[in-house]
């Protein structure tokens, strides 16, 4: 086997380079956008951007997970063009412009198999909180309970733990996940888990056969109908935030988003779509 | 008496220490064996000719690997790309050029040493702080690249050096009497003649990257699409285990196919490593 | 040699100096790689080092970096509980194993089973992690719920680690001198004497050295334990408590941290990286000294 001698590797690595100066080009804002953020807004963007570059040709749209709050930071720092966010800004976060593009609740989810079909608040603290340990407690099956919680820099953590007045040092978890796919998985795959996410992702994985079922909150089904309407207790903005009023393809693919063009994509994933206004 | 006693004390200790060793073989065997079935026969009916050519779909619950496939390839070409020409230049240097008692030599093979210990998410924190932020290649197959490279150099070093050194000094001496430079003498005749155990190294070095994935996370990204470019964002076939195994409910069957394939794909690597490695000792041994 | 066209033999004594400092540069770059890692993790490190006080990542109520508190110490436990449990299951599996190969089997069985265990060694860790996650994680949760523990960890480690063992003290074994043996069987010993009394302390240096690549390895490891272990921030009481080691923590929360948060976390990075140098410092501390 002869090595490579030099002109043969001059070539090879002038190649490299030309492959490198290729890339250039489709490193330059007006053709690629960068969107980082909320895991539960991650699917609809992804549907989102595949329809976008198929109405704009050359251009490139990638999806990052990594929870709200890295969302806030990226689009701060200039990090990715586009944040996700799952919740509504807070003051401090008032530097950047948010866009509305769904509505969204979080629900708890149980294993199917389990018997309860409902839970009021303070068992749900209870539960959370270490109290609760056993499901006969409470009228179901002779089993531990396993707490579900969510990572922190995750907006359905603060939104839930917002709701049950805790702070994240006062739960006791089981386990700990860290996006929503990861969180129905593993409530799925444990007949005496306890967990909660979004309440579209949950609907999507329910009709697609997973074995979870979502629980009514303070008596209110968690239904898209009922955050729809508005009196779920739970519900939230999903938007897309940028720096500053946002421009070029960025503006085209956030208008593009809060379009009717989509709105088919939104309520597939189970959201509820809002009017551009 | 007391002899035959010891004696048979001494057998019973052998036979027991006999079967704890036929014991924990077998355990071996049987968790290989358990591994490797519920791999085959989680993810034999999902393969298909499709599976291997189409992009991922849904996540990865339908469709195939066939971009993951693309994007591993390209980390790889990165990565040796940048990690070949450093590391056998490093190993002709320990082993041709440096005496063994020189600071230099030290700490260089020190340093490799250390290198070869760190654990991978290291490389990933520095990767993504170093290629990723400060040298601007954000989650690109590029930043992955060169964070496996950093992470191949120490094999590709001990292998290369190994098999410079089991060249014979007469090979060396023949060509000193030829009145060939030194420059010379490495490149034309003992590099090709350890090409065998450099290829081995080679093969080794590709076998571990391609099982990388903590270094990947935060380089080269998530994205499952087929790759436009080096500074795209792409994602190799161990982290698409990762994340059908993790994040999505339902993968668990691709999952199982996926993990089938890299098995495979490792397999035959330190096949064929194995057999490059096995004849050059042979050819050590008789030349 | 004879079908190049041109004179390959580089008469000019030019070509070797300027080879020598080239490859002088390569090997530079190499070194200086190990410098370079340490220095950007010192460098991010700095804004958390700045001003959170050192004893507050052991002294905190908590790790809860919402909240300010960067307590590292339960995850430093994780980390030691579950190399720690993995070696102990692994180091006899694999000394053991080695001695299968190197005395007990005969030579085709032995063949296959080294071919066997260097192709468990060569399972990439995200292989394991799915399968401990698909297969074992559940069966502990029927022994005893929540299944992803502790207990899944060490199992995973253990069997990740064993291969690593093995093939080291089988090396080590391979080369104790025949003579030793030979002069055992003379002796008269039987073969689990001569083992117990001759092979084993003649190759100890080596096994020893074994172990300590198998523990850098285990405290290293991260995708697999992420897998299986549960993830939750506390100190383990018992062997189906869920933990989380410092290099999951690192991969889990490090895609979402900011500021200080991800400062916090190259600390831990650079705790980790420290802790690896000085036992690969002492595994060759032991192997020189040993000689003796």
């Amino acid at each position: 086997m002869r090595t490579l001698s030099a002109t043969q590797y001059v070539m090879f690595a002038a190649a490299l380079l030309l492959g490198f100066g290729w890339s250039q080009p489709s490193h330059t804002a007006s053709q690629k956008l960068i969107l980082t953020g909320a895991s539960t807004i991650a699917p609809l963007a992804g549907e989102l951007a595949r329809r976008f570059e198929s109405f704009h040709p050359g251009t490139r749209v990638d999806v990052q997970t990594g929870g709200s709050a890295r969302g806030i930071n990226d689009a701060r720092k200039g990090t990715a063009d586009i944040g996700m966010v799952s919740r509504a800004l807070k003051p401090e976060e008032k530097d950047l412009h948010a866009y509305t593009i769904a509505l969204d609740g979080v629900g708890i989810i149980l294993h199917a198999s389990n018997r309860i079909d409902s839970l009021s608040k303070p068992q749900v603290i209870g539960i959370y909180t270490g109290q609760i340990v056993n499901w006969k407690a409470i009228g179901g099956r002779d089993a531990t309970i396993t707490v579900v919680n969510k990572a922190e820099g995750r907006s359905t953590l603060e939104l839930f733990l917002n709701y049950l007045k805790l702070k994240n040092s006062d739960i006791k978890p089981h386990a700990i996940i860290g996006d929503n796919s990861q969180g129905i998985k593993t409530v799925a795959g444990n007949p005496n888990a306890i967990g909660y996410v979004s309440i579209g992702t949950a609907e999507y994985e329910i009709r697609h056969g997973t074995p979870i079922k979502l629980l009514p909150l303070d008596g209110i089904a968690a239904s898209v109908g009922n955050v729809r309407n508005g009196i779920f207790p739970l519900s939230r903005p999903l938007n897309l935030v940028t720096r500053g009023v946002s421009k070029g393809l960025a503006r085209d693919f956030i208008e593009f988003a809060r379009s009717e063009y989509v709105h088919d994509l939104v309520e597939a994933q189970y959201f509820i779509p809002v009017s551009a206004d | 008496m007391p002899e035959t006693s010891v004696k048979s004390a001494h057998a019973c200790r052998d036979r027991l220490a006999e079967l704890v060793v036929y014991f924990v073989a077998f355990l071996v065997c049987a968790a290989f064996v358990w591994i490797t079935g519920d791999l085959v026969r989680g993810g034999m009916a999902h393969l298909s000719w499709d599976f291997f050519v189409d992009s991922p779909r849904n996540a990865g619950r339908a469709g195939g690997i066939g971009s993951i496939l693309v994007s591993t390839a390209l980390i790889l070409l990165v990565a040796l790309m940048v990690a070949l020409p450093l590391g056998w230049t490093v190993a002709a240097l320990l082993a041709e050029y440096m005496p063994a008692s020189g600071s230099f030599g030290y700490t260089v093979r020190h340093s490799l040493q250390v290198l070869a210990g760190v654990p991978s998410i290291i490389f990933g924190l520095f990767g993504n702080a170093f290629f990723s932020i400060y040298l601007g290649m954000g989650f690109s197959i590029l930043s992955g690249g060169l964070t496996l490279a950093c992470m191949l150099l120490p094999i590709l070093v001990s292998t290369a050096e190994a098999g410079l050194h089991a060249v014979p000094d007469a090979y060396r001496q023949s060509a000193a009497a030829l009145g060939m430079s030194r420059t010379a003498t490495l490149v034309h005749l003992l590099l090709p003649v350890a090409a065998p155990a450099l290829a081995a190294g080679l093969l080794l070095g590709i076998g571990r990257a391609m099982a990388e994935t903590a270094a990947l996370l935060f380089t080269s990204g998530y994205v499952d699409r087929m790759p436009g470019s080096l500074l795209d964002s792409g994602r190799t076939l161990a982290i698409h285990i990762f994340d059908l195994s993790m994040n999505v409910p339902g993968g668990d069957a691709p999952a199982h196919a996926s993990a089938l394939v890299l098995i495979i794909v490792l397999l035959l690597i330190n096949m064929v490593a194995m057999r490059l490695t096995t004849g050059w000792q042979h050819r050590k041994i008789t030349s | 040699m004879i079908w190049w066209k041109h004179n390959i033999s580089f008469r000019s004594a030019q070509i070797d100096t300027l080879t020598i400092w080239l490859l002088r540069g390569g090997a530079g770059i190499a070194a200086a790689l190990v410098l370079l890692i340490l220095l950007f993790l010192a460098v991010e490190s700095w804004p958390a080092l700045r001003h959170i006080s050192p004893e507050r990542f052991l002294t905190d109520p908590s790790w809860n970096p919402g909240e300010g508190m960067y307590n590292l110490a339960p995850m430093v436990s994780g980390t030691l509980y579950a190399a720690g449990g993995a070696l102990l299951l692994a180091t006899p599996l694999g000394i053991i194993s080695a001695l299968f190969i190197a005395y007990y089997a005969s030579p085709r069985s032995g063949v296959i089973y080294q071919r066997l265990v260097e192709l468990l060694a060569g399972i990439p860790s995200v292989v394991y992690g799915f399968w401990g996650l698909i297969t074992l994680v559940p069966l502990i949760n029927q022994l005893h719920p929540p299944g992803a523990s502790l207990l899944a960890g060490i199992l995973i480690l253990a069997l990740m680690i064993l291969p690593t063992i093995a093939l080291t003290a089988h090396a080590a074994l391979l080369a104790v001198p025949g003579e030793y043996l030979r002069g055992a069987a003379a002796l008269g010993l039987s073969r689990w004497g001569m083992i117990r009394g001759v092979a084993l302390p003649t190759a100890k240096t080596g096994i020893v050295a074994g172990i300590m690549l198998a523990a850098g390895r285990a405290i290293g490891e991260t995708m697999a334990v992420l897998m299986v272990a549960g993830n939750v921030v506390q100190h383990a009481t018992s062997l189906f408590d869920p933990v989380r080691t410092l290099t999951a923590n690192i991969a889990l929360e490090m895609a979402y941290a900011m500021n200080d948060h991800r400062a916090a976390l190259f600390v831990s990075g650079l705790t980790l990286m420290l802790l690896v140098i000085t036992l690969s410092g002492v595994a060759e501390w032991l192997v020189r000294n040993r000689h003796a």
